[in-house]
């Protein structure tokens, strides 16, 4: 919640690997920005405090619940958010995973829940189910895919570190 | 988009030609009951209720009032339509829940979408084939009887490359065809699509953030809107003070009686505009609250109405050797689907177009007309993808919220409830009480029960046991309940009805098994003379690896059974129950499930698996704490649901049963886990709980209890 309404200001940061400039009052949470100046809208609100996890994405490769993170923050850095994951039409070894285990169902969690993993995966190339389980703990999933939602994560760390690709 | 009425001939002239098959989804339930509750004409073409489309580019579309909230219908029908059309699934479309292009539909619940929708789809699908083989019989200049169907296309059996394809045939006709007579579908053996599993059709969509959802729905010029709520249900505005909100720029605040809203072109200064207005309710005087809720109920349970029965139970009564009686408690549950309720309206004129993330399209668009005193055919509702329903997006207040606003506006106007909103207007599960006497003759076979629960509702209290003396009374249901019953509203959780009293009948039939010293899976199998369920116990048991011990064995396993509208679910489990912390651990879970014909066995594991891991929330953690009409638990930090720790090692097993039609799959295996783990609870550490859900402090104080007093003083709010 921003206090008092302030005067906007510039602020450049890199979006899905492209710079952007923007003119916004910077205390404004980066998941507002994102939905209505930006027209990103693959991180969802779902609690609006940072419980649930379906607004994380990326600032430099670190997930943050976007809904709690000013835009401020974000000055100077890599925001990588769900639309920026497949690379020239390629999916994601994570968003492969996730279609082929079905690990979703109404799918309102799925763009934290592949983020996580990807920040996670980034860190630890072939995480244990543990680790896995750790790291996607905040994340909620109504619908509880959360088994399969294990296996993509793991099938995907096979195939990111047999393909080499991260 | 044109408007309805149209004549037919007009529908498909608007939907571009080809060929279009109309038809009526057989759920005769459903067609009763909106013939009764309507005494009027809804404008649509009035002789079917669903329709596909073979278009001249070959693609085929089904049409359906049905939505898609994760259950995946969306791919298992279009898996029906392939099959029995004998196309790709890539060139099948389902196009869901537009009021504007789809046919009526009363709604996507109760597991009804596969075992009524379905077949008539199937059929439908059929009659296609069979005008596609006439059409092409009449182009190629063979015989019928010469010809077949394979992905798109027909051909010669004699020569197969003599063939045309769909999209030619339906190429410059408009052709229309109704369900009648029947043409025979393919029989079960030749299915090469139907009963494989497939993946879901919106996967590639969901996972690059591209799944449109109401809340993605951008308009020009569009507000979103914050709207003025009460702290607590009943709560009236007493004072309001709205001058520091419409000092900040580009606010604007629009007031129709009680709805009270901000609007701004981005949703969180809108958010900030909310938190400005000073507003003074008058709080509603507390009646009831979390503990004493059931008590109330007890005391306000309308006389009912019986169910079923059968015999006489003072008959039954007389022939028992051993007699049983327990009450049995299920708080208020929530919905808590991750995406809140959420619609768009916009309003041209007399038109009114309407986005809205909802289980009811065709409710939402009655209930937009009404507010906005407009024609039923001037009001169109279009559902995106839905971010979970649960039963909780049958209700539409926020779809009507967002056309009144938007109406006031003069704009387009997004309503996105916040999670707190979502919590404070759910349509709870509500609390509910059962009351179970049982009696056993000499041989342990059940012969009396006598049956009464209070405003759970009658879904699956029906015996499945074979008895021959028994009564099943409902004293006030799960939707809207009698004046007075309950502080906020209530509603239908995933299952309605049946989460209560399965957690009574199965927790209470081993209740019975303990105190006869017999193991509860051999007493339910006395006792079952229905062979389909006996078939799914057995199954369970072998996959579980089930050895027969009486309860409290220490092993922490457990047992329920449930016949959810003709699906048989068997669910077993293994928990740890820390007697220290009271922290009960579910280990493992089997399920065997036996829902006739499977049409996506990988979609129906998929709800089995999610089933049993939501239905761990209602059994462990979730209840809603309240005092009156003050929602306590807004958030998700108070309001526990599962996450990935909670996670159990989860076996399913679909019985192999596919002549018997096809059965719902979406909700039947969430009813067993209140008494599968209550169940094994018992099995662990000889503590029986009675009320749900099973919290540590619950846990540790049936501990207390059965130490200090006697062994069956079991955990109970008390009732006068």
């Amino acid at each position: 919640m921003i206090g008092v309404r302030k005067m906007n200001d510039n602020i450049d940061f890199k979006i899905n690997g492209k710079p952007v400039s923007l003119s916004v009052d910077t205390d404004r949470m980066l998941l507002w920005v994102l939905r209505t100046e930006l027209g990103l809208t693959g991180a969802k609100y779902g609690c609006g405090e940072g419980f649930c996890g379906t607004c994380t994405v990326l600032v430099d490769d670190e997930p943050v619940r976007s809904c709690q993170y000013p835009v401020k923050n974000v000055r100077g850095k890599d925001v990588l958010t769900i639309e920026g994951l497949a690379s020239n039409g390629e999916l994601h070894p994570l968003q492969k995973a996730f279609i082929k285990s079905n690990a979703m169902q109404c799918g309102f969690c799925t763009s934290g829940m592949i983020l996580e993993a990807y920040s996670l995966l980034k860190k630890k190339a072939r995480p244990t189910r543990p680790e896995i389980i750790t790291a996607l703990d905040d994340h909620l999933c109504r619908c509880s895919s959360y088994h399969r939602i294990l296996q993509a994560v793991e099938a995907a760390a096979q195939e990111i570190t047999q393909g080499g690709k991260r | 988009m044109r408007a309805f009425p149209l004549s037919r001939r007009e529908f498909i002239k608007l939907l571009g030609g080809g060929i279009v098959i109309f038809f009526t989804p057989g759920d005769p339930w459903a067609m009763l009951q909106e013939a009764q509750r309507r005494g009027f004409d809804r404008g649509y073409p009035k002789d079917f209720n669903a329709y596909l489309r073979i278009a001249p580019d070959g693609k085929v579309s089904c049409f359906t009032g049905k939505t898609e909230l994760g259950q995946g219908v969306q791919t298992s029908l279009a898996q029906i339509l392939a099959e029995e059309l004998d196309v790709s699934m890539e060139s099948v479309d389902t196009i869901m829940g537009d009021t504007a292009l789809c046919p009526w539909d009363m709604g996507t619940f109760g597991s009804r979408t596969i075992k009524y929708f379905g077949p008539a789809l199937r059929q439908a699908a059929a009659e296609a084939r069979a005008v596609l083989v006439e059409l092409a019989s009449e182009h190629l200049k063979i015989p019928v009887e010469r010809l077949a169907t394979r992905d798109g296309f027909v051909f010669d059996k004699k020569s197969p490359e003599v063939k045309v394809s769909y999209g030619d045939l339906a190429k410059g006709k408009i052709i229309e065809r109704h369900l009648d007579p029947k043409p025979p579908v393919k029989p079960r053996t030749d299915y090469t699509i139907s009963g494989q599993p497939f993946g879901r059709k919106d996967a590639v969509l969901k996972v690059t953030g591209k799944a449109e959802y109401a809340g993605d729905i951008r308009l020009p010029g569009m507000l979103y809107a914050r709207i003025l709520r009460p702290p607590a249900h009943g709560a009236k505005l007493k004072t309001i003070d709205l001058r520091e909100a419409e000092k900040m720029a580009g606010v604007r605040i629009v007031r129709d009686g009680d709805l009270i809203a901000v609007l701004h072109s981005t949703p969180d200064v809108a958010d900030v505009a909310l938190s400005k207005i000073r507003a003074e309710f008058d709080g509603p005087t507390e009646i009831v609250n979390d503990e004493t809720i059931y008590e109330h109920l007890v005391k306000v349970g309308p006389a009912g109405e019986v169910v079923e029965e059968k015999g006489d139970l003072e008959e039954g009564k007389k022939l028992s050797t051993k007699l049983f009686e327990e009450t049995y408690f299920t708080p208020y549950v929530a919905h808590a689907p991750l995406e809140p309720h959420t619609a768009v309206a916009k309003i041209e004129g007399d038109r009114a177009t309407v986005w809205a993330s909802t289980q009811r399209p065709f409710g939402a668009q009655e209930e937009v007309a009404q507010a906005l005193g407009l024609p039923l055919a001037n009001v169109r509702v279009i559902t995106p993808y839905v971010g979970g329903g649960f039963g909780g997006k049958n209700r539409n207040r926020q779809a009507v919220e967002a056309a009144r606003l938007a109406r006031l506006a003069g704009a387009p106007v997004q309503v996105a409830w916040s999670r707190e909103e979502e919590f404070f207007y759910d349509t709870f599960q509500p609390a509910a009480v059962v009351k179970i006497i049982s009696g056993l003759d000499g041989s342990n076979r059940l012969v009396l029960w006598d049956y009464v629960v209070f405003f759970g509702g009658e879904r699956t209290s029906q015996p499945f046991y074979s008895i021959p003396h028994y009564r099943i009374l409902s004293r006030g249901g799960w939707t809207r309940a009698a004046e007075g019953a309950h502080p906020f509203e209530v509603g239908a959780w995933r299952a309605p009805g049946s989460n209560t009293n399965t957690f009574a009948r199965e927790s209470h039939m081993d209740i019975m098994a303990a105190r006869i010293g017999m193991d509860p899976v051999e007493f339910r199998l006395i006792n079952l003379t229905d062979e389909r369920m006996k078939r799914v116990l057995l199954a369970a048991a072998k996959k579980f690896g089930w050895s027969p011990a009486k309860a409290p064995s220490g092993r922490g396993f457990g047992v329920s059974c449930v016949n959810y509208l003709g699906t048989y679910v068997v669910t077993m489990a293994e928990v740890e129950a820390d007697k220290k912390s009271g922290v009960v651990g579910v280990k493992r879970v089997v399920c065997a499930q036996d829902m006739g014909q499977v049409i996506n066995p990988d979609g129906a594991r998929s709800q089995m698996e999610g089933c049993i891991t939501m239905g761990l929330g209602y059994c462990l953690s979730e209840e809603i704490h309240f005092k009156g009409g003050d929602i306590r638990d807004r958030n998700f930090d108070t309001y526990e649901i599962p996450r990935f720790s909670w996670l159990p090692k989860i076996e399913t097993v679909l019985i192999d049963n596919p002549d018997f039609p096809a059965q719902g799959g979406g909700e039947p295996p969430i009813v067993n886990m209140g008494a599968v783990v209550a169940n094994a609870v018992f099995d662990a550490i000889g503590v029986r709980l009675l009320r749900l859900p099973l919290t540590p402090a619950r846990v540790l104080e049936a501990l207390r209890k059965e130490k200090s007093t006697l062994a069956n003083s079991w955990l109970a709010p008390r009732l006068s």
